[in-house]
Protein backbone atom coordinates (compact mmCIF):
# COMPACT_ATOMS: atom_id res chain seq x y z
CA UNK A 1 0.00 0.00 0.00
CA UNK A 2 0.84 3.70 -0.88
CA UNK A 3 1.66 5.67 2.27
CA UNK A 4 0.92 9.61 1.86
CA UNK A 5 3.85 11.65 2.97
CA UNK A 6 3.29 15.08 4.09
CA UNK A 7 7.08 17.44 4.07
CA UNK A 8 8.79 19.28 5.75
CA UNK A 9 7.54 16.68 8.35
CA UNK A 10 10.54 16.48 11.16
CA UNK A 11 12.49 13.35 11.04
CA UNK A 12 10.70 11.38 14.25
CA UNK A 13 7.43 11.25 11.19
CA UNK A 14 10.02 10.06 7.86
CA UNK A 15 11.78 7.53 11.07
CA UNK A 16 9.13 4.59 10.07
CA UNK A 17 9.85 4.58 6.36
CA UNK A 18 11.71 1.28 4.58
CA UNK A 19 13.02 0.79 1.61
CA UNK A 20 11.05 -0.35 -1.11
CA UNK A 21 7.91 1.29 0.46
CA UNK A 22 5.94 3.58 -2.12
CA UNK A 23 4.44 7.06 -1.47
CA UNK A 24 3.33 10.26 -2.20
CA UNK A 25 4.86 13.21 -1.52
CA UNK A 26 2.95 16.30 -1.13
CA UNK A 27 4.22 19.61 0.86
CA UNK A 28 6.61 21.80 0.20
CA UNK A 29 10.28 21.04 -1.16
CA UNK A 30 13.14 23.21 -2.83
CA UNK A 31 14.55 22.19 -6.32
CA UNK A 32 18.62 22.65 -6.57
CA UNK A 33 20.37 20.91 -9.01
CA UNK A 34 24.35 21.02 -9.94
CA UNK A 35 25.39 24.52 -10.30
CA UNK A 36 22.73 25.53 -7.61
CA UNK A 37 24.42 23.43 -5.30
CA UNK A 38 27.67 24.94 -6.23
CA UNK A 39 26.37 28.05 -5.28
CA UNK A 40 25.24 27.00 -2.07
CA UNK A 41 29.01 25.67 -1.17
CA UNK A 42 30.34 28.63 -2.39
CA UNK A 43 28.56 30.51 0.35
CA UNK A 44 28.78 28.04 2.98
CA UNK A 45 32.68 28.30 2.26
CA UNK A 46 32.10 32.00 2.81
CA UNK A 47 30.08 31.55 6.47
CA UNK A 48 26.72 32.43 5.10
CA UNK A 49 23.20 30.58 5.59
CA UNK A 50 21.87 28.96 1.98
CA UNK A 51 18.78 31.07 0.54
CA UNK A 52 15.88 28.27 2.69
CA UNK A 53 15.94 27.34 6.02
CA UNK A 54 17.62 23.82 5.52
CA UNK A 55 16.64 22.32 8.60
CA UNK A 56 14.16 19.31 8.09
CA UNK A 57 13.96 20.95 4.73
CA UNK A 58 13.89 18.22 1.38
CA UNK A 59 15.78 19.29 -2.04
CA UNK A 60 14.45 17.81 -5.26
CA UNK A 61 17.41 16.84 -7.61
CA UNK A 62 15.37 18.55 -10.70
CA UNK A 63 15.25 21.67 -13.01
CA UNK A 64 11.92 22.32 -14.87
CA UNK A 65 10.86 22.93 -18.35
CA UNK A 66 9.37 26.66 -18.26
CA UNK A 67 5.34 26.94 -16.96
CA UNK A 68 3.03 27.23 -20.07
CA UNK A 69 0.57 30.03 -19.44
CA UNK A 70 -2.06 29.23 -16.22
CA UNK A 71 0.60 26.71 -14.77
CA UNK A 72 2.50 26.79 -12.08
CA UNK A 73 5.27 24.63 -13.45
CA UNK A 74 6.07 23.05 -16.48
CA UNK A 75 7.27 19.59 -16.80
CA UNK A 76 9.47 18.22 -13.74
CA UNK A 77 10.85 15.14 -12.90
CA UNK A 78 13.65 14.30 -11.42
CA UNK A 79 17.64 14.26 -12.46
CA UNK A 80 20.50 11.92 -11.72
CA UNK A 81 21.44 11.81 -8.15
CA UNK A 82 24.67 10.98 -8.32
CA UNK A 83 25.98 13.91 -9.46
CA UNK A 84 24.91 15.57 -6.31
CA UNK A 85 27.04 13.13 -3.90
CA UNK A 86 29.98 15.41 -3.71
CA UNK A 87 27.44 17.73 -2.07
CA UNK A 88 24.64 15.59 -0.20
CA UNK A 89 26.60 14.51 2.81
CA UNK A 90 27.95 17.77 3.86
CA UNK A 91 23.96 19.59 3.60
CA UNK A 92 22.74 16.44 5.81
CA UNK A 93 25.22 17.11 8.48
CA UNK A 94 23.47 20.34 8.82
CA UNK A 95 20.05 19.22 9.04
CA UNK A 96 18.29 18.75 5.65
CA UNK A 97 15.69 16.52 6.03
CA UNK A 98 16.48 14.54 2.61
CA UNK A 99 16.63 14.03 -1.07
CA UNK A 100 14.35 13.72 -3.80
CA UNK A 101 16.42 12.60 -7.44
CA UNK A 102 16.62 9.56 -9.52
CA UNK A 103 19.19 6.82 -8.88
CA UNK A 104 21.50 5.04 -6.77
CA UNK A 105 23.67 7.23 -4.11
CA UNK A 106 27.15 6.57 -3.02
CA UNK A 107 28.48 4.80 -0.03
CA UNK A 108 28.77 8.25 1.85
CA UNK A 109 26.12 9.55 0.75
CA UNK A 110 23.99 6.30 2.82
CA UNK A 111 26.24 6.86 5.21
CA UNK A 112 25.62 10.53 5.83
CA UNK A 113 21.72 9.67 5.54
CA UNK A 114 21.62 6.76 8.06
CA UNK A 115 24.24 8.77 10.49
CA UNK A 116 21.65 11.57 10.64
CA UNK A 117 18.19 9.51 10.38
CA UNK A 118 17.49 11.19 6.88
CA UNK A 119 15.40 9.76 3.73
CA UNK A 120 16.15 9.81 0.14
CA UNK A 121 13.09 9.16 -1.96
CA UNK A 122 13.76 7.96 -5.79
CA UNK A 123 10.80 9.90 -8.05
CA UNK A 124 10.64 8.05 -11.43
CA UNK A 125 12.65 9.67 -13.93
CA UNK A 126 11.43 10.33 -17.51
CA UNK A 127 8.04 11.14 -15.61
CA UNK A 128 8.22 14.72 -16.00
CA UNK A 129 4.44 15.85 -17.15
CA UNK A 130 3.43 14.15 -14.27
CA UNK A 131 5.27 15.67 -12.03
CA UNK A 132 4.90 18.72 -13.38
CA UNK A 133 1.25 18.82 -13.03
CA UNK A 134 1.37 17.92 -9.43
CA UNK A 135 3.51 21.27 -9.04
CA UNK A 136 0.30 23.99 -7.44
CA UNK A 137 2.92 26.33 -6.99
CA UNK A 138 6.79 27.48 -7.68
CA UNK A 139 8.58 30.32 -6.58
CA UNK A 140 11.98 31.44 -7.30
CA UNK A 141 14.00 31.41 -4.17
CA UNK A 142 17.74 31.98 -4.99
CA UNK A 143 20.40 32.04 -8.18
CA UNK A 144 17.96 33.58 -10.94
CA UNK A 145 20.33 33.73 -13.28
CA UNK A 146 20.68 29.49 -13.77
CA UNK A 147 17.30 29.86 -15.19
CA UNK A 148 16.04 26.31 -14.94
CA UNK A 149 18.85 25.16 -12.21
CA UNK A 150 17.77 27.85 -9.95
CA UNK A 151 16.44 27.30 -6.47
CA UNK A 152 12.87 27.39 -6.36
CA UNK A 153 10.27 26.68 -3.51
CA UNK A 154 7.41 24.16 -4.84
CA UNK A 155 4.34 23.34 -3.80
CA UNK A 156 3.65 20.03 -4.40
CA UNK A 157 0.41 17.44 -4.01
CA UNK A 158 1.18 13.38 -4.47
CA UNK A 159 4.56 12.95 -6.29
CA UNK A 160 5.01 9.20 -6.45
CA UNK A 161 8.35 8.12 -5.55
CA UNK A 162 10.34 5.01 -3.80
CA UNK A 163 12.00 5.07 -0.21
CA UNK A 164 15.39 4.32 -1.39
CA UNK A 165 17.58 4.61 1.05
CA UNK A 166 16.21 4.76 4.88
CA UNK A 167 16.90 6.19 7.74
CA UNK A 168 18.43 3.22 9.13
CA UNK A 169 21.22 3.20 5.42
CA UNK A 170 19.06 -0.07 3.83
CA UNK A 171 18.97 1.08 0.14
CA UNK A 172 16.40 -0.67 -2.38
CA UNK A 173 18.99 -0.58 -4.64
CA UNK A 174 20.42 -4.13 -2.74
CA UNK A 175 17.28 -5.31 -2.23
CA UNK A 176 15.17 -7.90 -3.93
CA UNK B 1 15.69 20.26 -59.92
CA UNK B 2 12.85 21.08 -56.99
CA UNK B 3 13.26 24.15 -55.74
CA UNK B 4 13.01 23.88 -51.59
CA UNK B 5 12.25 27.67 -49.77
CA UNK B 6 14.43 26.37 -46.45
CA UNK B 7 11.26 28.22 -44.82
CA UNK B 8 9.71 24.92 -45.58
CA UNK B 9 12.32 23.22 -43.94
CA UNK B 10 12.13 24.93 -40.47
CA UNK B 11 8.11 24.79 -41.00
CA UNK B 12 8.07 21.74 -40.81
CA UNK B 13 10.68 21.17 -38.05
CA UNK B 14 9.19 22.96 -35.47
CA UNK B 15 5.77 20.86 -36.23
CA UNK B 16 8.09 17.83 -35.74
CA UNK B 17 9.66 19.06 -32.63
CA UNK B 18 5.72 19.39 -30.47
CA UNK B 19 4.92 16.45 -31.78
CA UNK B 20 8.32 14.67 -30.34
CA UNK B 21 8.15 16.21 -26.77
CA UNK B 22 4.56 15.01 -25.92
CA UNK B 23 4.15 11.62 -27.72
CA UNK B 24 6.22 8.27 -27.38
CA UNK B 25 7.23 6.64 -30.03
CA UNK B 26 4.31 4.09 -30.47
CA UNK B 27 6.73 1.11 -30.39
CA UNK B 28 8.15 2.50 -27.04
CA UNK B 29 4.78 3.02 -25.42
CA UNK B 30 3.61 -0.67 -26.61
CA UNK B 31 6.94 -1.95 -25.33
CA UNK B 32 6.56 0.05 -22.16
CA UNK B 33 2.84 -1.79 -21.68
CA UNK B 34 4.10 -5.21 -22.10
CA UNK B 35 7.14 -4.67 -19.67
CA UNK B 36 4.50 -3.42 -17.48
CA UNK B 37 2.32 -6.42 -17.54
CA UNK B 38 4.71 -9.12 -17.28
CA UNK B 39 6.89 -6.90 -14.34
CA UNK B 40 6.87 -9.06 -11.30
CA UNK B 41 8.70 -6.50 -9.03
CA UNK B 42 6.18 -4.35 -7.22
CA UNK B 43 8.42 -1.19 -7.08
CA UNK B 44 8.85 -1.90 -10.77
CA UNK B 45 5.41 -2.12 -11.47
CA UNK B 46 4.76 1.10 -9.69
CA UNK B 47 7.59 2.94 -11.59
CA UNK B 48 6.16 1.39 -15.00
CA UNK B 49 2.52 2.54 -14.29
CA UNK B 50 3.97 6.45 -13.70
CA UNK B 51 5.69 6.35 -16.43
CA UNK B 52 2.44 5.23 -18.28
CA UNK B 53 0.82 8.10 -16.33
CA UNK B 54 3.00 10.18 -17.23
CA UNK B 55 2.54 9.81 -21.35
CA UNK B 56 -1.08 10.06 -20.93
CA UNK B 57 -0.75 13.47 -19.39
CA UNK B 58 1.66 14.72 -21.68
CA UNK B 59 -0.48 13.64 -24.87
CA UNK B 60 -2.55 17.03 -23.74
CA UNK B 61 -0.06 19.11 -24.85
CA UNK B 62 0.71 21.14 -21.91
CA UNK B 63 3.21 19.40 -20.15
CA UNK B 64 6.38 17.70 -22.33
CA UNK B 65 7.13 14.10 -21.22
CA UNK B 66 10.42 14.84 -19.09
CA UNK B 67 11.43 17.83 -18.65
CA UNK B 68 14.83 17.48 -20.35
CA UNK B 69 13.76 18.42 -23.82
CA UNK B 70 16.64 17.53 -25.32
CA UNK B 71 19.37 18.42 -27.34
CA UNK B 72 17.75 18.83 -30.73
CA UNK B 73 19.36 16.20 -33.05
CA UNK B 74 18.09 16.85 -36.67
CA UNK B 75 18.86 14.33 -39.39
CA UNK B 76 18.43 15.02 -43.15
CA UNK B 77 17.99 12.96 -46.20
CA UNK B 78 18.19 15.76 -48.75
CA UNK B 79 17.62 14.07 -52.30
CA UNK B 80 19.88 14.81 -55.32
CA UNK B 81 17.19 16.84 -56.94
CA UNK B 82 16.82 19.64 -54.04
CA UNK B 83 17.89 23.16 -54.96
CA UNK B 84 17.59 25.26 -51.25
CA UNK B 85 16.09 28.70 -51.89
CA UNK B 86 15.75 30.95 -49.28
CA UNK B 87 18.03 31.17 -45.98
CA UNK B 88 21.16 28.42 -45.37
CA UNK B 89 19.93 25.78 -44.31
CA UNK B 90 21.24 25.64 -40.90
CA UNK B 91 19.55 28.97 -40.02
CA UNK B 92 16.14 27.39 -40.92
CA UNK B 93 17.40 24.45 -38.63
CA UNK B 94 18.48 26.41 -35.60
CA UNK B 95 15.41 28.93 -36.53
CA UNK B 96 13.09 25.96 -36.11
CA UNK B 97 14.85 24.85 -33.07
CA UNK B 98 14.44 27.89 -31.54
CA UNK B 99 10.62 28.97 -32.35
CA UNK B 100 9.71 25.53 -30.55
CA UNK B 101 11.85 25.79 -27.98
CA UNK B 102 10.42 29.13 -26.81
CA UNK B 103 6.97 27.53 -25.84
CA UNK B 104 7.17 24.97 -22.77
CA UNK B 105 10.43 23.61 -23.69
CA UNK B 106 13.44 23.69 -21.24
CA UNK B 107 16.85 25.54 -23.19
CA UNK B 108 19.36 23.25 -22.06
CA UNK B 109 22.55 23.84 -24.50
CA UNK B 110 25.26 25.32 -23.08
CA UNK B 111 29.22 26.48 -23.21
CA UNK B 112 30.94 22.69 -22.56
CA UNK B 113 33.92 25.15 -20.62
CA UNK B 114 31.46 28.19 -18.86
CA UNK B 115 28.18 26.72 -18.97
CA UNK B 116 26.88 29.69 -19.98
CA UNK B 117 23.38 28.83 -21.47
CA UNK B 118 22.60 29.70 -24.99
CA UNK B 119 19.19 30.55 -24.11
CA UNK B 120 17.42 29.59 -26.79
CA UNK B 121 18.25 25.42 -27.00
CA UNK B 122 20.46 26.39 -30.23
CA UNK B 123 22.28 25.20 -32.52
CA UNK B 124 20.82 21.81 -33.17
CA UNK B 125 23.43 18.94 -33.58
CA UNK B 126 22.76 18.63 -37.62
CA UNK B 127 23.31 15.75 -39.52
CA UNK B 128 23.26 15.70 -43.65
CA UNK B 129 23.33 13.28 -45.99
CA UNK B 130 22.75 13.02 -50.01
CA UNK B 131 20.05 10.61 -51.56
CA UNK B 132 18.51 9.66 -54.35
CA UNK B 133 15.34 11.67 -55.14
CA UNK B 134 13.77 15.53 -54.74
CA UNK B 135 12.33 15.37 -51.17
CA UNK B 136 14.02 16.02 -48.15
CA UNK B 137 13.12 13.68 -44.88
CA UNK B 138 13.34 15.53 -41.42
CA UNK B 139 14.21 13.11 -38.60
CA UNK B 140 14.04 15.07 -35.30
CA UNK B 141 15.64 13.42 -32.25
CA UNK B 142 15.50 15.39 -28.70
CA UNK B 143 18.72 13.16 -27.03
CA UNK B 144 18.37 13.88 -22.90
CA UNK B 145 21.87 13.82 -21.40
CA UNK B 146 20.82 11.37 -18.21
CA UNK B 147 20.97 8.47 -21.10
CA UNK B 148 23.65 10.23 -23.59
CA UNK B 149 26.02 10.61 -20.86
CA UNK B 150 26.46 6.31 -20.37
CA UNK B 151 27.06 5.78 -24.13
CA UNK B 152 30.51 4.50 -24.71
CA UNK B 153 32.35 4.19 -27.91
CA UNK B 154 34.63 0.88 -27.83
CA UNK B 155 37.53 0.47 -30.62
CA UNK B 156 37.22 -3.72 -30.50
CA UNK B 157 39.77 -6.09 -31.77
CA UNK B 158 38.43 -7.70 -35.72
CA UNK B 159 39.10 -11.30 -33.95
CA UNK B 160 36.69 -10.56 -30.80
CA UNK B 161 33.79 -10.63 -33.28
CA UNK B 162 30.05 -10.85 -33.08
CA UNK B 163 30.76 -12.03 -28.97
CA UNK B 164 33.03 -8.85 -28.67
CA UNK B 165 29.91 -6.42 -29.96
CA UNK B 166 27.54 -8.05 -28.08
CA UNK B 167 29.64 -8.14 -24.40
CA UNK B 168 30.44 -4.41 -25.25
CA UNK B 169 26.51 -3.35 -26.02
CA UNK B 170 25.57 -5.83 -22.36
CA UNK B 171 28.66 -3.91 -20.45
CA UNK B 172 27.77 -0.51 -21.17
CA UNK B 173 24.10 -1.29 -19.86
CA UNK B 174 25.52 -2.68 -16.80
CA UNK B 175 27.84 -0.12 -16.13
CA UNK B 176 25.04 2.51 -16.58
CA UNK B 177 22.88 0.97 -13.69
CA UNK B 178 19.83 3.09 -12.95
CA UNK B 179 21.42 6.31 -14.15
CA UNK B 180 19.64 6.39 -17.77
CA UNK B 181 16.58 6.03 -16.49
CA UNK B 182 15.76 1.96 -17.55
CA UNK B 183 14.44 0.45 -19.15
CA UNK B 184 16.35 1.70 -21.69
CA UNK B 185 16.29 1.68 -25.66
CA UNK B 186 19.88 0.88 -26.82
CA UNK B 187 21.31 2.31 -30.45
CA UNK B 188 24.54 0.73 -31.91
CA UNK B 189 26.62 1.17 -34.50
CA UNK B 190 29.08 -1.40 -35.43
CA UNK B 191 31.86 -0.41 -38.40
CA UNK B 192 32.51 2.46 -40.15
CA UNK B 193 35.51 4.56 -38.34
CA UNK B 194 35.59 6.61 -34.50
CA UNK B 195 33.20 9.03 -35.20
CA UNK B 196 31.04 6.94 -38.10
CA UNK B 197 30.49 4.36 -35.23
CA UNK B 198 29.01 7.04 -33.47
CA UNK B 199 26.51 8.42 -35.57
CA UNK B 200 25.38 4.90 -36.82
CA UNK B 201 24.74 4.67 -33.17
CA UNK B 202 22.44 7.73 -33.06
CA UNK B 203 20.60 6.38 -36.78
CA UNK B 204 19.74 3.16 -34.79
CA UNK B 205 18.07 5.03 -31.80
CA UNK B 206 15.82 6.58 -34.57
CA UNK B 207 14.46 3.52 -35.93
CA UNK B 208 11.23 2.46 -33.82
CA UNK B 209 11.63 0.33 -30.67
CA UNK B 210 10.26 -3.36 -31.92
CA UNK B 211 11.83 -3.02 -35.47
CA UNK B 212 14.47 -5.44 -36.51
CA UNK B 213 17.98 -5.16 -38.69
CA UNK B 214 17.30 -6.48 -42.11
CA UNK B 215 19.89 -8.87 -41.80
CA UNK B 216 19.91 -12.05 -40.31
CA UNK B 217 23.56 -11.78 -38.82
CA UNK B 218 22.67 -8.61 -36.91
CA UNK B 219 18.60 -8.89 -35.82
CA UNK B 220 20.70 -11.87 -34.15
CA UNK B 221 23.25 -9.80 -32.41
CA UNK B 222 20.24 -7.62 -31.51
CA UNK B 223 17.99 -10.50 -30.00
CA UNK B 224 20.83 -12.04 -28.04
CA UNK B 225 21.97 -8.17 -26.50
CA UNK B 226 18.72 -7.56 -25.39
CA UNK B 227 18.01 -11.29 -24.09
CA UNK B 228 21.36 -10.83 -21.91
CA UNK B 229 20.61 -7.38 -20.87
CA UNK B 230 17.56 -8.30 -19.42
CA UNK B 231 18.92 -10.84 -17.91
CA UNK B 232 20.96 -8.19 -15.69
CA UNK B 233 18.47 -7.53 -13.47
CA UNK B 234 18.83 -3.85 -13.11
CA UNK B 235 14.79 -3.16 -14.21
CA UNK B 236 12.90 -0.23 -14.22
CA UNK B 237 14.51 3.00 -12.49
CA UNK B 238 17.16 0.38 -11.51
CA UNK B 239 14.43 -1.21 -9.31
CA UNK B 240 15.37 -4.63 -9.56
CA UNK B 241 12.67 -5.25 -11.66
CA UNK B 242 12.50 -7.45 -15.07
CA UNK B 243 13.12 -5.47 -17.69
CA UNK B 244 16.07 -3.10 -18.16
CA UNK B 245 15.82 -2.54 -22.05
CA UNK B 246 13.23 -2.07 -24.36
CA UNK B 247 15.16 -2.95 -27.17
CA UNK B 248 18.76 -2.92 -29.31
CA UNK B 249 19.33 -1.83 -32.55
CA UNK B 250 21.97 -1.84 -34.91
CA UNK B 251 23.18 -0.50 -38.05
CA UNK B 252 26.17 -1.62 -39.77
CA UNK B 253 28.63 0.09 -42.13
CA UNK B 254 31.82 -1.58 -43.44
CA UNK B 255 35.02 -1.10 -41.56
CA UNK B 256 39.06 -0.93 -41.93
CA UNK B 257 40.37 -4.40 -42.24
CA UNK B 258 42.23 -3.53 -38.72
CA UNK B 259 39.25 -2.58 -37.16
CA UNK B 260 36.25 -2.90 -34.89
CA UNK B 261 34.40 0.15 -34.11
CA UNK B 262 31.66 -0.42 -31.68
CA UNK B 263 29.15 2.91 -30.03
CA UNK B 264 26.65 2.47 -27.42
CA UNK B 265 24.33 5.06 -27.51
CA UNK B 266 21.84 4.69 -24.51
CA UNK B 267 18.42 6.28 -24.81
CA UNK B 268 15.95 6.38 -21.76
CA UNK B 269 12.66 4.50 -21.61
CA UNK B 270 11.26 7.68 -22.97
CA UNK B 271 11.62 7.52 -26.35
CA UNK B 272 10.99 10.36 -28.33
CA UNK B 273 11.13 10.77 -32.11
CA UNK B 274 9.40 12.23 -34.64
CA UNK B 275 10.11 12.24 -39.02
CA UNK B 276 8.51 14.04 -41.54
CA UNK B 277 9.19 14.46 -45.31
CA UNK B 278 9.17 17.86 -47.32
Amino acid sequence: MTKDVFLPCGKKETASLRAGDTVYISGTIYTARDCAHREMFALLDAEKPVPFDIKDAFIYYAGPCPAKEGNASGSCGPTTSARMEGFAPRLLDLGLGGMIGKGEMNAETIEAVRRNGAVYFAAIGGAGALYGKRIKMSELVAFPELLSEAVYRLEVERFPAVVAIDPEGNTIYDKR
Amino acid sequence: MRDIDTSEIEEKLTGLIREAEYRLTPGCEKALKAARGEETCPYARFALDTALENAEISKEGVYPLCQDTGLAVVMLEIGRGVRFTGKPLSDAVNSGVRRAYSEGLRKSVCDPLTRKNTGDNTPAYIHTEIVEGDEVKITFLPKGFGSENMSKLYMLKPAQGTEGVIDAIVKTVEEAGSRPCPPVYVGVGIGSTFDGAAYLSKKALCRDVGTHSEREDVAAIEAEALKRINALGIGCQGFKGDTTAIGVACEVAPTHIAGLPVAVNIQCHCVRCAKGVV
